[in-house]
């Protein structure tokens, strides 16, 4: 990581620390939570939905199977309350072994048939969540006990939780990039074909990034379920939620580390506005309908990427005058321009 | 010699248009092979078949010593048989560097590790600077002219050790220096070892460079020889005149 | 064996409807590359339509579909020409994919402000008249739907097989460039072809009206199902979407009556994973891709 990158992380992540000491009204730290969780999902997203190019609609499924699966284990007691956090793990593997066999069959094709698989998935979960009354109470819904932590502190367990499953995600995300396996997923987003013919483990990346990304999520799913004390499969398997993951992904920057983080802490607090604003729901999905036609039309490639091209091109008016490289290949006044756009792919 | 490739009866149908019909030939170990003939003859259709990036309809393949029972092109360009396309297929966001060491056949465990390790920059550079793209490796490949994708993507598909490379029309598009240069790396890289099987219209290259030259018309061989020996071929002629 | 056979009838009568939604759905995936996830929302917008001609001024839901066909037309001419059309080509599947998805969010939350999310149903007063044939129920309003959507996919035959305007759209499937060449307007054809495929949404719609109870939200749960039957025959084939109708309409009849409602829709999704997994490319695609 370069000085700056660990900088930044730091700063970020050192901040985020020590918010829960710094505020006072209850709405804010839930505001926070919330932004926290959605940074996370959408930096999960990110893993299969930008690194990959394959953008699943499907990951709410995976956040509701971590939501039951903690409502399912602790309906009752919870002890001390802080053992759902260490099942969680577990909840994490188990989602994302669930996955694999759908990711690998879904992947076989191509990025349509992904999301039209990932799609389907969401609304079988969803349909599966509100018939399976025994084991999920149906659209009655079902809780979760409630942990014996002291009320002035109670949310901190719930913040913690999702602060350190964002630092997992992002975690996740760099070590992706600075592997081969992200080396392996950007050839496989821009020309998957021609990836495989230099051999690339196309398949194994491809599934590897989905069942990383899903287990993260559903981990998320888990303490989201923990923390709301009561679940229904409206909100636990919402095809919001996936709307939610991929918007801040693409507002922020699809593949890029902060992208999504970014993403996460502008629209969050905006959709709380939103539903504060105009509490009942149908305004606020068309609200949330025409944010998203936006960011598509007008700001395709997100905030980050796009900050950075123009980075690039005031650099390269700056550079004007740098002579070119000496190659012995045809010169031309292109490789100038990739300098200065090489050096701002390393910015990021 | 031995022959590195074997094609036997190869064919390919699109619809109502056949476009490799019963196609053999092969090409012998250490040779530069050319495979010539007019436009929509099956040169590239031929090349898909044989790397495995499309399915023959009949006809067998065999490489290397072995049969190819199922062609992938991933376990093809793993056990040698590597490829360029005739557009130079690269992968723009990567740098140059990156373009070399994501066509190294890296393995399972690999994944885990580095995204360009010590040893990655050093081969890499060590290719990057035979072919004089040194000063370019740190460059993203989409800022690149078309004859440097080129003759990036050629290095690339070196990086894997190839004991036979299919060349699919490596100068077209491209100013003569850059012609010039790709012969160079053609001939360099040939005097190491590897058998080259080359698609390519300019006549003058393919006359200088190539030994033998296999003609293909209408989705089959109709003569194979000495350069000089196929250019007075009066069947190679009429197909090249559309008689 | 009664109730097997009984299973059987209404699964074919209402597999039709679905085979009209899909073939929309497939005509514009065929044309532009573009999942529609919108197709659900507009099946559903359109319901509402008839419901409100019903209820507003007694127009019999069959007739309404004169007055909502033409306005889901333009509608769908409205939302390619405003929406699709300006985005990005590099990343245009993508994006049009997520486009779709925020026009079904936005109709969504439009009709839950129109109309409350409670459940409504047309009735337009025969919805339960059935006739009893050798000892099985046949439901009229499923038989007249059923008899609608194949005199709709016939007349949708025609107009890709016999117009001009069907063979720019054959010939903008098969090679977008070349019909491009020939001089084919391939935007004018991508804007009318999804206007077209919305307005296969506006039959469906009324009969599915009448037939089930829907709210502002079942879009989700049409959505899915069209995209199983799609990918099932084959993205790109209207015969096979059809053909993968039948399949999906009599299948859910049959676990619903043999097991339960509840793993039908579980059942289609298995099916559609072992479908991708033996067959990639759909019960009817590749060979007959780019056939219509």
């Amino acid at each position: 990581m370069t000085r700056a990158g660990l900088i930044r992380a730091a700063v970020f992540f050192g901040l985020l620390l020590v918010m829960p000491f710094a505020i006072g009204p209850q709405w804010v730290m839930n505001l926070l939570i919330f932004t926290i969780m959605y940074a996370g999902l959408a930096s999960s997203w990110n893993l299969v939905g930008g690194y990959a190019g394959y953008p699943s609609l499907g990951h709410a499924a995976f956040f509701g199977v971590g939501a039951y699966s903690v409502a399912l284990i602790f309906r009752d007691s919870v002890g001390d309350g802080y053992a759902p956090f260490f099942v969680l793990p577990l909840i994490g593997i188990g989602a994302a072994l669930l996955s694999v066999p759908i990711g690998w069959i879904a992947m076989r094709t191509r990025a349509d048939v992904f999301a039209i698989v990932t799609i389907t998935l969401l609304f079988v979960a969803q349909s599966l969540a509100y018939n399976l009354r025994d084991l999920t109470g149906g659209a009655q819904g079902m809780g979760v006990a409630v942990p014996p932590f002291p009320i002035e502190t109670y949310t901190w367990p719930f913040y913690y939780a999702m602060l350190v499953l964002l630092a997992v995600a992002m975690g996740i995300s760099f070590y992706f990039r600075r592997s081969k396996i992200g080396l392996s997923l950007s050839a496989v987003r821009a020309d998957e074909d021609k990836a495989h013919g230099v051999g690339v483990h196309v398949g194994a990346v491809k599934v590897l990034a989905f069942a990383v990304s899903v287990g993260v999520v559903a981990m998320i799913g888990g303490v989201w379920a923990f923390y709301i004390g009561f679940i229904y499969p409206a909100f636990a398997v919402d095809p919001l939620i996936t709307i939610g993951m991929v918007l801040m992904t693409f507002l922020g920057g699809r593949a890029t580390l902060w992208g999504p983080v970014i993403g996460a802490f502008i629209l969050v607090p905006a959709q709380q506005f939103f539903a504060y604003q105009f509490g009942a729901s149908q305004f606020y999905l068309l609200a949330y309908a025409a944010i998203f036609l936006i960011i598509m039309l007008v700001l395709p490639r997100g905030i980050l990427p796009t900050i950075a091209g123009r980075l690039s091109r005031w650099r390269l008016r700056r550079l004007g005058d740098v002579p070119i490289p000496d190659v012995a290949t045809e010169s031309d006044s292109e490789a100038l321009a990739g300098q200065a756009a090489d050096s701002e792919g390393k910015a990021r | 010699m031995s022959a590195l490739l074997e094609v036997a009866g190869l064919t390919k149908r699109f619809g109502g248009v056949t476009a490799v019909n019963d196609c053999s030939f092969s090409v012998e170990q250490g040779t530069i092979t050319a495979l010539i003939g007019p436009n929509g003859s099956g040169k590239t259709t031929a090349f898909n078949m044989i790397t495995g990036y499309l399915k023959a309809d009949s006809g067998g393949i065999r490489f290397d010593g072995h049969d190819v029972r199922k062609p992938d092109p991933a376990r093809l360009y793993r056990a040698g048989l590597s490829r360029t396309f005739q557009q130079a297929r690269i992968f723009p966001e990567l740098s140059v560097r990156e373009n070399l060491v994501v066509a190294s056949g890296f393995g399972w465990a690999d994944l885990f590790g580095r995204r360009v390790s010590g040893r990655d920059r050093a081969s890499a550079n060590e290719t990057l600077d035979e072919f004089r793209l040194g000063a370019l490796a740190d460059l993203r490949a989409a800022d690149l002219s078309y004859g440097q994708r080129k003759l990036l993507e050629f290095a690339a598909v070196l990086m894997s050790k190839p004991k036979l490379v299919l060349l699919d029309e490596p100068t077209a598009g491209v100013n003569p220096v850059m012609i010039d240069t790709m012969e160079r790396h053609v001939r360099a890289r040939h005097a190491e070892g590897v058998t080259f099987l080359i698609v390519e219209h300019d006549m003058q290259l393919v006359m200088r460079l190539c030994d033998p030259v296999i003609v293909l018309d209408r989705g089959a061989p109709i003569a194979s020889g000495k350069p000089a020996e196929v250019q007075a071929n009066p069947l190679v002629v009429d197909a090249y005149l559309g008689a | 064996m009664h109730s097997l056979i009984q299973a059987l009838i209404l699964g074919i009568l209402t597999s039709g409807v679905y085979a009209l939604m899909a073939s929309g759905q497939t005509l514009i995936f065929g044309i532009m590359k573009v999942i529609n996830l919108a197709q659900g929302a507009f099946v559903v917008l359109s319901a509402y339509l008839s419901y409100s001609l019903l209820t507003a001024w007694g127009i019999d839901p069959f007739l309404s579909i004169l007055i909502t066909t033409p306005v889901l037309f333009a509608l769908g001419v409205g939302i390619q020409w405003a929406l699709l059309r300006p985005l990005h080509k590099d990343d245009a599947a993508e994006l049009s994919l997520l486009v779709t998805f925020a026009v079904a969010l936005g109709l969504e939350g439009l009709l839950s402000a129109t109309y409350s999310t409670t459940f409504r149903s047309i009735q337009p007063g025969y919805e339960n008249f059935s006739w009893t044939v050798l000892g099985y129920q046949v439901n009229a309003v499923r038989l007249f739907a059923f008899v609608l959507s194949l005199l709709m996919l016939a007349a949708l035959y025609l107009l890709l097989q016999r117009t001009k305007f069907g063979r720019a759209i054959r010939a903008t499937v098969q090679n977008p460039m070349a019909a491009q060449l020939l001089g084919v307007n391939s935007r004018l054809v991508a804007a009318l072809g999804f206007g077209l495929g919305a307005a296969t949404a506006a039959a469906a719609g009324a009969v599915f009206g009448i037939i089930t109870p829907f709210n502002s939200g079942s879009h989700y749960d049409l959505i899915s199902r069209l995209l199983t039957i799609v990918v099932l025959g084959g993205l790109g084939s209207i015969g096979g979407s059809i053909i993968a109708a039948l399949v999906m309409g009599v299948g859910t009849a049959l676990v619903s009556a043999l097991a339960s409602p509840i793993w039908s829709d579980f059942t289609f999704f298995v099916v559609l994973l072992l479908v991708l997994l033996l067959r990639p490319q759909g019960l009817l695609g590749a060979k007959i891709r780019g056939a219509l």
